[in-house]
Parts: structure tokens; C-alpha cells; sequence
């Protein structure tokens, strides 16, 4: 008897259920889900921290072109800003309308954070446009190839956000709050919470530390 | 081996998952950390625009407020806390923010050493003729 057991479950892995002695087994799977998403998020910082060491390398090479003081519009930036923090609040409504099974505050609280997402994106294509028209495009300058690629990562994960958060929306009018819908949407609200971080860093250090210089 | 074994320990928590409470606690916490935003956001723009601030300290200022600001959106937003169950959480943000450091910190660090030690790019163009 005890030897075809040990066939069964070499590794004695049947002794680690909670239920049985108090031990901690393997966890469950939303928190497995929620870890693998951290990192992965991690790791799409540590690709936003190498767009921003070549900005921070390449702000003083601008080829006899327009510097970030001449160009960038603060009163924009502070829209963006505004509307990337709200979004952010109305997203962790939303994650906690998605807990408690509440499904008009969910959708509502998604619609709004979908429209502050496209307002944002909408006023930052309208930047990108003028300066291209400006003839300040990515070809210009080094220091302008680094801002385009570094803001427009930012923007195309945010419109990335915005695709991901209607199909949550649709998928939680078609399928309801199960147990892995729920599971999307907290890597959906980590991701959005993510962006606005990263946000953080790009108006500090792009707009704000650019315009004063 | 220790009691240890024997007592109940309370399971992980995900990332961006609070552990109990009632939706109007969980909404005030939101709450809590969109004023902390809002006021660390508007006093960087402040600062940046303003000449009552000694000059040489106004980006300084902003990259603490920065900092400050991913702080309180960890906390408020993704709920990455220093509690017992959130320990994998934040050692794997520990390691990403190592990266980080390196990689930018790194960089800088070479690049402007390079800028100091090398021939300037027009004297280079002058040479290859």
C-alpha cells in the first residue's frame, strides 16, 4: 500500500493541502495569475527604463534642432496627466464593482475610465501631429527620436489598455463575473494602474524636467 | 522543528488585490490615494513653473516628487505592501527597481564618461576625409 502511493505521489505533495493538517499548499490561482502578471509588468518597466535611458543620453543631441523647452505645451501635459489619474481611480472603482458583483457600477465605472483613456490618447496624437507638422518629427533630431519612441510606447500600451478594457467590458456582459473573468480583470486593472506609473515618470522627466531646461 | 508548522498561515495575496474589507473602505482607500496623487502631481507642475524655488533644486524636486508619486500609486493602486503576505510581491519589484537602477543609472554613467573621453564627432568626420 504504501509503496504504490509513493508511485502515485512521489514527491509527498498530497501532505501540503491546507484543508488536512494546516499546511500551506500550492496557492490558489489567482494568486498564481496575479504574480505571473507583476512580473511581467516588471519586466515591461525594465523595457520603459531602457526607452528612458536612451531619452536621458540622447536629450542634449538635438542637431542644431528644437530642444523639449521650445516644444512641449504643459498645459497639455497637465490634461493628459489629469485624465491618465483619473482613469486610474475610476479603473479601481471598477476592480472593486468587479469584486463585489456589482455589474452596472462595473460597466459604468469601465465606460468612464475607456473615455478618459481615449481623451488622453486623443490629446497626445494631437501633440505628435503638430510637432510632426512643426517639422519636429522622430527623423529631426536624436533627442526627438528618443521622445517619440519613448512617449509613443506609452501611448500604443495605452491604446493596448484601452482594446483590453472593452473586451472585459463585453466579456462580463456575455459570461457574467466568473472565477476566471474575475482574473482578468485584476490583470487588466494592474496593467492600467502600471501605465499611470509609468506616466509619472515620463511627465517628471520628459515634460517637466525638459521644459525647465 | 518549530510550532510554526502546525499554526495556519494565512495565504498570499495577489497583487492588486486588497485583502478584506468593506466596499466603502476599499473606495476611501481609493480615494486616500487619488488626493495623494493629485497633490504630489500638482505641486511638481507647480514647482516646474515657478521662480519662488531656488533654481538649481527644481529637478531634484521633481524627481523625489516622482518617486514619491509611483510610491503612493503602488500602495493606493496596486496594493504592494510591506504586510507578512505580500512578501513575493514586493521582492520581485525589489529586483525589477535593481534593474532599472542599473540599466538607467548605468547608462548615464558610461555614456557621459564616453562624452568626456572621446574625440569630439566633427574632429572624427575632419579625420576620415
Amino acid at each position: 500500500m504504501a509503496h504504490s502511493a509513493m508511485a502515485v505521489d512521489p514527491h509527498n505533495l498530497r501532505t501540503f493541502d491546507m484543508e488536512q493538517n494546516g499546511h500551506v499548499g500550492p496557492p490558489p490561482k489567482r494568486i498564481v495569475t496575479g504574480y505571473g502578471f507583476w512580473i511581467f509588468l516588471l519586466s515591461d518597466m525594465v523595457m520603459f527604463a531602457c526607452f528612458f535611458a536612451a531619452y536621458a543620453v540622447l536629450v542634449g543631441q538635438t542637431a542644431g534642432g528644437p530642444a523639449g523647452a521650445e516644444l512641449f505645451d504643459l498645459q497639455n501635459v497637465a490634461i493628459e496627466t489629469g485624465c491618465l489619474l483619473l482613469s486610474s481611480f475610476t479603473c479601481g472603482l471598477a476592480s472593486i464593482a468587479a469584486s463585489a458583483r456589482a455589474k452596472l457600477p462595473f460597466q459604468l465605472a469601465m465606460a468612464i475610465t475607456c473615455l478618459l483613456g481615449l481623451v488622453f490618447l486623443a490629446l497626445e496624437l494631437k501633440e505628435f501631429s503638430g510637432l510632426v507638422a512643426r517639422g519636429a518629427g522622430p527623423s529631426r533630431s536624436a533627442f526627438l527620436s528618443a521622445f517619440f519612441t519613448l512617449v509613443g510606447c506609452h501611448g500604443l500600451h495605452v491604446g493596448a489598455g484601452i482594446l483590453w478594457l472593452l473586451t472585459m467590458m463585453a466579456q462580463v456582459i456575455a459570461k457574467g463575473f466568473r472565477a476566471d473573468i474575475q482574473r482578468r480583470i485584476m490583470c487588466f486593472a494592474l496593467f492600467w494602474h502600471a501605465l499611470d506609473i509609468i506616466w509619472v515618470a515620463v511627465f517628471s522627466v520628459v515634460y517637466l524636467l525638459g521644459a525647465g531646461a | 522543528m518549530s510550532d510554526g508548522l502546525n499554526e495556519r498561515i494565512a495565504p498570499d495575496i495577489a497583487p492588486g488585490d486588497e485583502g478584506e474589507g468593506n466596499v466603502g473602505r476599499r473606495v476611501l482607500g481609493y480615494v486616500a490615494g487619488l488626493g495623494l496623487a493629485i497633490l504630489l502631481t500638482a505641486t511638481s507642475f507647480f514647482i516646474a513653473g515657478t521662480n519662488l524655488v531656488w533654481q538649481p533644486s527644481i529637478p531634484v524636486a521633481i524627481i523625489v516628487l516622482a518617486i514619491a508619486q509611483m510610491g503612493v500609486h503602488l500602495v493606493f493602486f496596486l496594493h504592494i505592501t510591506t504586510g507578512p503576505d505580500n512578501t513575493n510581491n514586493v521582492m520581485a519589484l525589489a529586483f525589477g527597481v535593481l534593474i532599472v537602477i542599473l540599466v538607467i543609472g548605468g547608462s548615464l554613467w558610461i555614456m557621459s564618461h564616453l562624452n568626456q573621453n572621446m574625440m569630439p564627432m566633427g574632429e572624427i568626420m575632419q579625420m576620415q576625409r
